[in-house]
């Protein structure tokens, strides 16, 4: 496996498989932070820049971007083994499959108890009540639901971190609630094992390199994908032993749809809204920065179309795992007044430290230094052809030029730029090939059928 | 570093482009996240102003190492009250600028409040230069 350019401390969940990896450029075109770099015709990721969002592995043509997860044998060093469900890991099974099956086949893996994580998001809805009451809340407050998001804020809009609400995820907070239940019926802390049955990257990331905790309440995280094959096997051939629902029946007709875009939106006071998907996110933030919305109360964004439906270890089809979930939810009791668990929201246990901003963007750390560079970067920008072809191992023109700037790249990877040197004799044939050969790798035959 | 910028009366579509811009350059220069708000802010208003009351103006965005000089000449009908127009809610925005969400006479107290230093100039029937002076140090 690929090592990522430099160590920073930071936990990725996705990682380059170069024996896989054709070097094709899709994915580093797909990225919304510029984390991506092609050199010796391998994708390499940049550690500081990459926020777990996964769009690189869904466009992948040859799934070379595998997705850490724990060995899923780990779970049976705890005596007390809790599955944390998501709702839309339910909603990806085809209708003729019953919830029961689901429920009562995670036992037959090896789970003691099993929870939907959704059940806890009125605790969540009571912290974001609390948070946004302050007169400090900075409006809008921004969801921090979304660990892909909490990133993104983190390294490219460094000015909107303090909009981001202090309030744990619901994955988090299921942990440390059933945790603690167990702990009351006598169990000991070190001998409950939560598992987080995990639709995205980003989470097995914030579980492993936490932002704003120090250390997660979950113990392991079990990739979706895996998890859906071994069930729907189990399932195919009967051999699910029991029928069982979750542990708990908390959800009702609203909590189920949390997950989902415009699931948190929807139940704030005053005006909110809901934004999914990285690009149009990135968008709307670039604009949150420019003009001040203090007019919109609420912030729910998520970096994947259809919020977690769409996630990127969802294996079924986006649009059909909602319209799963919103007939589920038809299905449901109405919204309950019964408050999960007796007393409010506590503090101690359910709110995130303040996060910190660590944007990637700064040419260089001294201001006379950055300047020269920034004043290089636009002169480059105007010999650059702007076509964002990518055959440099660079996203865009722009970021070509930022590399060059930074000494990471130079203008004769450029193939316009080396056109221009050939022609002009200041390049030979040979030393482009050998421009070319770091880049796009020297192994590939561009005229042989397989790529 | 200079850069420069053309607006259009009634074009509210491309208010913002040179606030943006800038923004970015700020962003690659490690400026304060605080810091570049505020510019953004005081720029997107004066924008706003030009596209809203002027017939055109010209930005001229002056970036140095220790601070940041928003020039914007327009040849708009200039302020016959600059302390009037200062107030916040004085506003002579027409009621087809006000229907759409601008206009509220927050644009010049908005830009006093986000800029270190602000200088007007203003001749009736001529035209209005703003210049908006930032520091750029913490």
């Amino acid at each position: 496996m690929k090592q990522t350019e430099s160590h920073t401390g930071f936990h990725h969940a996705l990682k380059v498989v170069d024996e896989l990896c054709i070097g094709c450029t899709h994915c580093m075109t797909a990225c919304p932070t510029q984390a991506i770099r092609v050199r010796e015709g391998k994708a390499i990721i940049i550690e500081e820049r990459c926020v777990d969002c996964g769009n690189c592995c869904k466009v992948c043509p040859v799934s070379a971007i595998l997705i850490e997860q724990d060995d899923f044998q780990e779970i049976f060093s705890y005596p007390v083994r809790i599955a944390l469900v998501p709702s839309v890991f339910i909603g990806q099974f085809p209708s003729h499959i019953k919830t029961g099956d689901v429920f009562g086949g995670l036992k037959n893996l090896g789970f003691t108890h099993t929870v939907e994580i959704d059940s806890v998001v009125d605790l969540v809805q009571q912290g974001y009540d609390d948070f946004v009451k302050n007169p400090d809340c900075l409006k809008p407050a921004i969801s921090t639901f979304c660990p892909a998001i909490v990133r993104l804020i983190q390294v490219r809009f460094p000015s909107l971190v303090d909009h981001l609400i202090g309030v744990k995820p619901p994955s988090d907070v299921a942990a440390i609630h059933y945790r603690k239940q167990m702990m009351e019926q006598g169990k000991k802390s070190s001998e409950v094992g939560v598992f987080y049955i995990t639709p995205c990257a980003a989470k097995i990331a914030s579980i492993k390199s936490p932002v704003g905790e120090k250390k997660s309440p979950v113990d392991g995280v079990i990739n979706m994908e895996y998890m859906y094959n071994k069930l729907l096997h189990l399932i195919m051939n009967k051999e699910v032993t029991a029928q069982a629902g979750p542990d708990n029946d908390k959800l009702d007709s609203k909590k189920i749809l949390w997950s989902l875009t415009r699931g948190e939106s929807a139940h704030q006071q005053g005006r909110s809204l809901a934004v999914d998907g990285m690009r149009n996110v990135t968008e709307f933030l670039e604009r949150l920065e420019e003009t001040e919305e203090s007019h919109i109360d609420f912030l729910e964004l998520r970096a994947c179309d259809e919020s977690c439906a769409g996630g990127v270890l969802i294996s079924g089809n986006r649009f059909l795992t909602v319209e799963r979930l919103n007939r589920r939810s038809g299905e449901l009791p109405k919204e309950s007044t019964e408050p999960l668990v007796p007393g409010s929201f506590d503090k101690s246990l359910y709110s995130l430290e303040k996060i910190e901003a660590r944007s990637m963007l700064a040419l260089d750390p001294d201001r006379a230094r950055a300047m020269e560079k920034m004043n290089k970067l636009e002169e480059l920008l105007k010999v650059l052809p702007g076509i964002d072809c990518s055959a440099c191992g660079s996203p865009t023109c722009r970021s070509l030029a930022e590399d060059i700037v930074q000494g990471k790249a130079q203008p004769s990877w450029c193939i316009f730029l080396q056109e221009l040197y050939i022609r002009d004799k200041r390049l030979s044939l040979e030393e482009a090939d050998e421009i070319n050969g770091s880049i796009w790798g020297r192994e590939r035959d561009y005229r042989s059928q397989s790529k | 570093m200079v850069l420069q910028y053309h607006i259009d009366e009634g074009d509210f579509v491309n208010a913002g482009n040179a606030s943006s811009a800038v923004k970015r350059i700020l962003k690659q220069l490690d400026v304060p996240a605080k810091m570049i708000k505020r510019v953004v802010i005081a720029l997107y208003e004066t924008e706003v102003n030009v596209v809203a009351h002027a017939r055109k103006g010209e930005i001229e965005v002056v970036i140095e190492a220790e601070k940041i000089t928003i020039s914007v000449q327009d040849s708009g009908p200039g302020i016959p009250d600059i302390d009037e127009a200062m107030k916040e809610g004085y506003t002579t925005a027409s009621k087809e600028v006000r229907e759409m969400g601008f206009g509220a006479g927050m644009g010049l107290p908005n830009i006093k409040r986000n800029s270190d230093a602000l200088h007007i100039e203003s001749i009736p029937g001529e035209g209005t230069l703003v210049r908006i002076t930032n520091e750029l140090r913490d």
